[in-house]
């Protein structure tokens, strides 16, 4: 930020315009281009290495772009999936349920505890709000023997709700849906209130639809963590294991299917891309619509 | 004549309540009944806060007396002031909290202070915790040379890539805010990239290579910056630097997504007010107007980076591997790791996250009080 003072000066006499000048834009269109270069990489990458035919992937010194495109490893993948002892539409399947398992019930409950939090007054409510801030302070690699424990306890070990369940209840989305909602003004809520509405109407009709864009970013953190759970610790059975987890298998096959690699990470890392995408766009789309506030 | 005009008034007042009456549509009749709930409740409320008058103590009349207030309004503090009532009235909330924090006990808070109390306990995993007291954390701070290593760096780490990671995630989130359509989503997307893609900073492992095919060694001997290739990864004095480098690139993310998300909810009409004011530019209006506006996701954001930049581990391990050379990569996690999954001393491994979770409370407080103070 030490350009600041300099900038300013750059832009002084010509603010006749919504204060916005060219030589600002021009200098932050350079500065996003030279970091977005940087940013884009492995995506360059992950994309390259899944075209490269095998000699190009052992080449050294290893390149960037590919020369020889080719979707061979995508085919080699397809043999190999085919071979699976559980059939691959089964591991899709158990994907699909875990993580949209874990994202919407995430997103429902912990926003449906954030309104109050952020908008009534209540016994214990400061308390509560600090343990799940502090919470996610904690190492959860020391955490998770005390969580195995406990599943076990609760009889869900080795069941899609071993995973499920504990990821309804991570920090991060309570305390991203209280944030936002703390800025909602209150009048929204009271006017609801005098026509006679209850608060989990309030909450469904006006408050849920005024903070789309904290809902979608959430969706969007929750779906990229339960994408990537392999659930190795609390699932045992082959038939309840998630698409990542085979996937792992596959690439931890060595160097002959280096090719059929390079595509997992490509599948691996498209899929969560695609969500992104679907929902960055949604929350774009609220900046034409939204004009609720006062 | 005055009679006639009276009754004719009468009567057509009588239509009209009559017209009204049977063309009620339901709402109106929603909020007639409630209207009549309402009544109802009040009167038995005033029933209510006569008993509750005729209950107070004399101290207590003395007292509403001294402060000027009347006995209804003592009557009806001191009611809703106790904590059952307080209670009764916020079912609603209770109600709707009740899922998550119910989860939340069983799966996080349970768990946390199950590690604290293992923290106090010697713990291999096999045979039942024995309890130590404090040996624990008397080993941790004047045994372990190694831990003293790890949380120097942790600090050091933590301290650099803590704010520039924050501001970069505010820069660029406010940056491409500036953009419109479908720019904006691509950059957000690029920006995004790195935190999205997994393992993606194994793609430094190729740029940071020690031999001459180094990406990074390529260069600098092509410009004759050095003479021979360094192994950037494998010494001392360039690790932890290679690792601040690596995990800045990857700070673009929970906070980063957070403000872009809460860039949305500023309110548009707050620009233009702005500009009224004599807000001339876009760092004056940055200061005055946005960050104002966004203060809880400004929060949310600090609390993310602390836990991220506290917590860091996985780039250490995977880039300069655990152990590093000569330590020179260990941090608090990398350490709590080596004993927690490789020797199995659990206790010891509660005992380092519990100290660094109390640092983290620590700077927590600290950055909280320090952004209570922006845009003032």
């Amino acid at each position: 930020m030490a350009e600041q003072p300099k900038k300013k000066k750059i832009k002084r006499g010509k603010q006749k315009q919504l204060n916005r000048s060219m030589a600002g834009n021009a200098l932050l269109f350079a500065l996003m281009i030279f970091c977005g270069i940087f940013m884009v990489l492995p995506l360059v990458m992950i994309v390259n290495n899944c075209l490269k035919p095998l000699d190009e992937l052992y080449q050294f010194p290893p390149k960037i772009f590919v020369r020889n495109p080719t979707l061979e490893n995508f085919s080699d993948l397809f043999v190999l999936m085919n071979d699976s002892w559980v059939p691959f539409s089964r591991y899709i399947l158990n994907t699909i349920i875990i993580t949209v398992g874990g994202m919407v019930g995430h997103v429902v409950l912990a926003s449906m505890a954030a309104y109050p939090l952020a908008k009534h007054k209540f016994p214990g409510k400061n308390v509560l709000f600090s343990m799940v801030v502090l919470s996610m302070m904690f190492s959860w690699t020391v955490t998770q023997i005390p969580q195995y424990l406990i599943i076990s306890w609760l009889g869900i070990n080795n069941t899609y709700l071993a995973l499920v369940l504990p990821a309804w209840s991570f920090g991060m989305g309570l305390y991203l849906m209280k944030q936002f909602m703390e800025q909602l003004p209150d009048s929204l809520m009271e006017s609801a209130r005098l026509d006679g509405a209850d608060e989990m109407t309030i909450f469904w009709r006006i408050v849920m639809p005024n903070v789309k864009p904290a809902w979608l970013t959430l969706a969007i953190f929750q779906f990229q963590q339960m994408w990537a759970n392999t659930g190795s610790l609390f699932l045992r059975d082959e038939q309840l294991k998630p698409l990542q987890f085979a996937l792992q298998q596959i690439t931890a096959g060595g160097v002959a299917r280096a090719g059929a690699a390079a595509a997992v990470t490509f599948i691996i890392a498209a899929v969560p891309i695609t969500f992104f995408i679907i929902c960055q766009k949604n929350v774009l789309e609220t900046m034409t619509t939204s004009g609720m506030k006062d | 004549m005055a009679k006639d005009e009276k009754n004719i008034k009468a009567e057509e007042v009588e239509k009209d309540t009559k017209a009204i009456l049977e063309e009620k549509t339901e709402k109106q009749s929603a909020l007639l009944d409630r209207a009549g709930v309402d009544a109802l409740e009040a009167m038995e409320y005033s029933e209510k806060t006569k008993k509750a008058i005729a209950k107070l103590s004399e101290k207590e009349i003395a007292m509403a007396n001294e402060k000027g207030m009347s006995l209804e309004a003592y009557a009806v503090a001191k009611k809703q002031g106790t904590l059952g009532y307080r209670l009764k009235r916020s079912s609603w909330s209770y109600g709707m909290i009740a899922p998550y924090f119910i989860l939340f006990f069983f799966f996080t808070v349970l768990p946390v202070i199950m590690s604290i109390v293992l923290s106090f306990t010697y713990f291999n995993m096999l045979e039942f915790p024995t309890w130590v007291g404090w040996r624990n954390y008397i080993k941790l701070f004047l045994e372990d040379d190694v831990f003293m290593v790890a949380l120097k760096n942790t600090l050091i780490f933590a301290v650099i890539t803590g704010p520039i990671s924050y501001f970069l995630c505010l820069l660029f989130a406010w940056i491409i805010n500036e953009f419109k359509g479908w720019t904006r989503a691509f950059l957000t997307l690029i920006f995004y990239a790195p935190s999205i893609c997994g393992n993606a900073y194994l793609v430094w492992n190729l740029i940071l290579t020690g031999d001459r095919y180094g990406y990074l060694n390529g260069i600098l001997l092509k410009l004759g910056v050095v003479n021979e290739a360094v192994a950037w990864l494998k010494t001392e004095k360039f690790i932890l630097p290679c690792l601040i480098v690596v995990q800045l690139w990857l700070s673009l993310g929970t906070g980063f997504l957070s403000f872009i998300a809460g860039l949305q909810t500023v309110d548009k009409s707050l620009y233009e007010a702005a500009a009224l004011d004599g807000v001339k530019n876009r760092w004056q209006e940055l200061w005055y107007v946005t960050l104002p506006a966004m203060k809880p996701q400004l929060m949310f954001g600090a609390v993310m980076q602390i836990t991220q930049s506290f917590a860091v581990a996985d780039i250490s391990i995977q880039l300069a591997g655990n152990p590093s050379v000569n330590y020179a990569g260990a941090t608090v996690v990398t350490h709590l790791l080596d004993y927690g999954s490789t020797r199995f001393e659990m206790g010891y491994a509660s005992a380092i996250a519990t100290v660094l979770f109390l640092l983290m409370i620590g700077t927590n407080k600290l950055v909280q009080k320090i952004l209570r103070r922006v845009g003032e």
